[in-house]
């Protein structure tokens, strides 16, 4: 049967549409009813129905977000900002980095393997769309409780599939998090980070420039996959012949998207590319429509054309197919000979699907009827904006008032550690991390479980000069704190990861963020991502690292209980020497310890409340930025002088946990005294504090470094023997510790 | 630059084709690419079959490789004595074209495993082993899904008694192998596939904990020179 044309729409204005199957509230689609001066043909309400949705759209959250732009802080850094596929970043020396992190939380629920798959692969074709060359992935994953029966089901399958997919890719894992907690159950939240690298004058756009040039849709043909939810076809309006359901969660296949991206830095050396956009969520929809809106302003797609893997889908679907492993391109018409033979030498099939044009209009055809007339722009960026109503949950003040002084504090030190360290959120990663390739393309200076994992430049390139700069990426968060107070909660997720890229001697430049949440039509969620959003920005601002993109993923909730808010947040630093890279821990013995940082009592939301006592209440830890900033200038610099050997930054489980993990690094012990109350000096999680083990002789001008930019530097004791030695509160062997750290993961998980 | 040149090739889904072209550059050999669709080894004098995921793993890891253009001329090549070294997915690919006996089947664990891996080399006489000490105790990375080693009793006793185990896996075999075998090589010693990845222990600043993946770029120039 024909599809539905825009004369077919014209004369028939009054056929009713399945816009609220599809997601779309009465006005938005009177709204598009307007735009078009009639009704929207199938084609095109699939269109704006995903354009517009929630997902693209950012309709919820646009208010928020531009305070990412309105207080961002001047950063000459800066080459790209938000609204590109990707940010983009000076890193000196004529080298750009590009890095965004995304969520698949949902599909990750359904299909663990597939979803966690996919959401690597999409992140990586944002990179690619830059013109990067993508270096590395990382994976910030949160799971209901660790003993839960689901989490047996969902752990598993994710970690498979990101390591299915990325090692499959050949780009290092270099680092992330594993966190568990019961809100996540019915609903994991898998964030993944890509970082490429790029020479600065090479960076892609996603726009349609140039009336005449062609449009080229490569790499895997199209599927009925990711046709989420109420599928146009389920209308009788438009079909007779009703498909069965469509899978919902789409389908990698790593080996094409390999192809893809050496396909693809061929086409960029070659200079045949002239605007570029990966496929993502809406897949061809949403090309066609920025490229369009970002260009000349008009395109002419032949819809027949677009290369099928099952020969029955209708455009409508073709429309909305989210298949994996598709880019489209814009190519000047005498580079297409090039263009082809560059996919041919790659076994990458490459359509003509149509051209750029100067109507101003996005039109599509198919069996040579129109069924598409739109300007792109209102598809593509006129989306609705909600001013979504707001307020504190009627339960905050009280969750704040029940504060963690009322828990009654250890008296056995020793055994409150190794319950922390055994605890599934502090134990050994490595069951996790173990089946993630971290070594291949031989560019990984640091990876899990060193506090950010960092990259050497140089090699990334062929041809390309040297340098000697690296780069160092960590994504933090703890929805606990947030929890407690979404704006504080949110400064404090930069704040750690800022400070994990400090840490290993790299100066923090920008920031990408995944804001998960629950649903924005709850007011107390919406209170929860107004909160930190504002908390953010505003911390942003202070540490002068501005935002460069990101992603909000809504409704993670499982009926009407939203998981914690956990604004997941990414710092990207740059080290001038890589060779000047600070390790993660004791690195030998015989050096004496440093504890950088001011310590309060701090228990709300910490590790220590949530472990022994199942308790969150009060308020998190003090986002002290000033502090954070000052500190992270004492840990560039003094790396950069060579002063400290081996650190690590303290967050959960405070200092203590921090002494073990630097113990077990190496397997090198150390003994300390500490002054005050050995509970808080040992289990407080305040911020903005590091510890470091000083080159011999060094610590004179450490201390001397550290009074100058205003940071405590307090000299704990020194590295060496068997054991982690507390004086007056505890002593633990190293093999006792590490037994402990590695046994809960395969314990619980096979 | 020395006059040695080892061809290193790229299959589509290869991903260490470049970490090995450096390996084999630190040392002072030449590294020269040789492409999948090519019936062209370009005069190499050796040659390095890199892992990854060649066509996907599709099928079985290896089985599509082995019908490749470049392998038409690799495997006689081989049999005539041109020395090669297949690591990770080049070893399963070895083992396909029968250029290696046995096979690489899913680690027992049924996960993939990524870990520093202390290994023993066994034999010396093979080209790409002659700079290590007999029985050097030695550590590379290995990271892959399928390197349980595998092979009839009569096979595994031929190659034990004929001194055709090259590695050997220490302090725990990483993937159900038998016998611990972690690379062998064929009856004349100028094939041998490995599954650790000597390429990604070649520099202190980056990659495994070790520089010990030298020795086998440094013996195969070693060997190269001094025919």
């Amino acid at each position: 049967m024909s599809a539905d044309s825009v004369k077919r729409a014209e004369s028939t204005p009054d056929e009713p549409m399945p816009f609220a199957e599809l997601g779309m509230k009465q006005d938005e689609y009177d709204r598009v009813k307007e735009i078009l001066g009639r009704r929207p043909t199938g084609s095109e309400l699939a269109i704006y129905s995903v354009m517009w949705s929630e997902h693209c759209s950012y309709k919820s959250s646009k208010v928020h977000l531009r305070q990412f732009a309105t207080k961002a802080p001047k950063s000459e850094a800066l080459l790209v900002g938000m609204g590109e596929n990707a940010g983009v970043v000076d890193i000196g020396d004529g080298w750009a980095a590009t890095f965004k992190i995304e969520s698949h939380n949902h599909p990750s629920y359904v299909e663990p393997h597939q979803g966690a798959a996919t959401g690597v692969g999409g992140i990586v074709r944002d990179i690619m769309s830059m013109g990067a060359r993508p270096v590395a992935v990382m994976d910030s994953l949160r799971f209901g409780g660790a003993d839960a029966v689901d989490t047996r089901r969902v752990l598993p399958g994710v970690v498979e599939g990101i390591s299915h997919y990325g090692n499959c890719l050949g780009l290092p894992n270099i680092g992330g998090e594993v966190v568990f907690d019961p809100c996540y159950i019915g609903n994991p939240l898998v964030n993944a980070l890509c970082v490429g690298l790029l020479r600065k004058d090479q960076i892609k756009l996603a726009t349609a420039p140039g009336p005449g040039n062609k449009v080229v849709l490569f790499g895997a043909s199209t599927g009925p996959d990711g046709i989420g939810g109420a599928s146009v076809l389920a209308s009788a309006t438009f079909e007779e012949e009703s498909h069965a359901k469509r899978p919902a969660v789409q389908v990698g296949d790593p080996f094409m998207e390999k192809l893809l991206i050496e396909c693809c830095l061929e086409l960029y050396a070659a200079d045949v590319v002239v605007g570029i956009q990966d496929l993502g969520a809406a897949g061809v929809s949403c090309a066609t429509t920025e490229l369009a809106a970002k260009g000349t302003g008009g395109m002419r797609v032949d819809l027949n054309l677009v290369p099928l893997r099952d020969p029955s889908l209708r455009p409508e679907e073709i429309l909305m197919s989210e298949s994996q492993e598709r880019m489209m391109a814009v190519v000047r018409p005498s580079d297409i000979p090039a263009f082809m033979a560059i996919c041919q030498k790659w076994d990458v099939p490459a359509t003509v699907i149509g051209e750029v044009t100067d109507t101003g209009r996005l039109v599509m055809t198919w069996d040579g009827e129109v069924i598409v007339d739109i300007p792109p722009g209102t598809a593509a960026d006129e989306g609705p904006v909600y001013e979504r109503p707001y307020h504190e949950p009627a339960g905050q003040a009280a969750l704040n008032a029940d504060t963690p002084d009322r828990l009654e504090r250890p008296a056995d030190l020793r055994a409150t550690l190794l319950r922390l360290l055994g605890s599934p959120n502090l134990a050994s990663r490595e069951w996790v991390t173990s089946q993630y390739d971290r070594y291949v393309r031989s560019n990984t200076v640091l990876a899990q479980p060193a506090d950010a994992g960092m990259l050497r430049v140089s090699e990334v390139m062929a041809g390309a000069e040297p340098t000697t700069r690296g780069i160092a990426l960590a994504t933090d968060g703890n929805g606990r704190y947030a929890r407690l107070d979404p704006y504080t909660g949110a400064q404090l997720a930069l704040a750690e990861a800022y400070r994990n890229v400090a840490v290993t001697g790299a100066r923090p430049l920008a920031v990408t963020n995944c804001l998960n949440f629950g649903s924005p039509e709850d007011p107390e969620v919406m209170w929860q991502f107004a909160e930190a959003v504002r908390g953010l920005a505003d911390a942003c601002r202070t540490l002068g690292v501005p935002v460069t993109g990101g992603n909000v993923s809504f409704y993670n909730q499982t009926g009407a209980t939203a998981v914690h808010p956990t604004p997941v947040v990414g710092v990207l630093g740059v080290i001038d020497d890589v060779a000047r890279r600070v390790r993660t821990g004791f690195t030998a013995g015989g050096l004496r310890v440093a504890l950088l940082g001011e310590t309060r009592e701090e228990f709300g939301g910490s590790e220590w409340a949530h472990v022994v006592h199942g308790h969150l209440g009060g308020l998190p830890p003090q986002a002290h930025l000033e502090a954070e900033r000052a500190l992270a200038a004492v840990l560039v610099e003094a790396a950069g002088r060579g002063l400290v050997e081996g650190s690590h930054d303290l967050s959960d489980g405070g200092l203590a946990v921090a002494l073990a993990e630097s113990c077990l690094a190496r397997g090198i012990g150390a003994t300390v005294t500490l002054t005050g109350d050995p509970f808080t000096a040992l289990f407080s999680e305040s911020s903005a504090r590091a510890l470091v083990a000083v080159r011999p002789g060094a610590f004179d001008e450490l201390a001397a470094l550290c009074a100058e930019h205003e940071v405590p530097c307090y000299g704990l004791g020194t590295t060496g023997g068997s054991s982690l030695v507390v004086e007056g509160a505890l002593e633990v062997p190293v093999s006792e510790l590490r037994e402990t750290h590695t046994a809960t993961l395969p314990a619980l998980f096979g | 630059m020395s006059a040695a040149r080892v061809g290193i090739v790229t299959f589509p889904g290869t991903l260490d084709d470049q970490d090995a072209a450096r390996a084999v550059r630190l040392v002072g050999a030449q590294a020269v690419p040789l492409w999948h669709a090519d019936h062209d080894l370009k005069g190499v004098d050796a040659v390095f079959l890199p892992g990854g995921f060649s066509y996907g793993d599709y099928l079985r890891c290896g089985a599509i490789s082995r019908f490749a253009p470049l392998m038409q001329e690799l495997v006689p090549a081989a049999r005539a004595g041109l020395p090669v070294l297949g690591t990770c997915n080049g070893f399963q690919i070895l083992c396909e074209a029968h250029l290696l006996p046995g096979a690489l089947t899913r680690n027992a664990s049924l996960h993939y495993v990524c870990r520093d891996q202390r290994v023993r080399i066994e034999q010396t006489g093979t080209p790409w082993t002659g700079s290590f000490s007999p029985g050097q105790e030695i550590v590379l990375p290995v990271k892959h899904g399928e390197g349980r080693y595998v092979a009839s009793a009569e096979t595994l006793a031929a190659l034990e008694s004929a001194g055709q185990v090259v590695v050997r896996y220490l302090d725990g075999n990483p993937n159900g192998s038998m016998n611990d075998i972690a690379g062998i090589r064929n009856e004349a010693g100028n094939v041998v596939g490995l599954m650790p990845h000597p390429e990604h222990a070649v520099e202190e600043l980056v990659g495994a904990p070790s520089t010990d993946g030298l020795g086998f770029f440094a013996s195969i120039l070693k060997k190269l020179v001094n025919a």
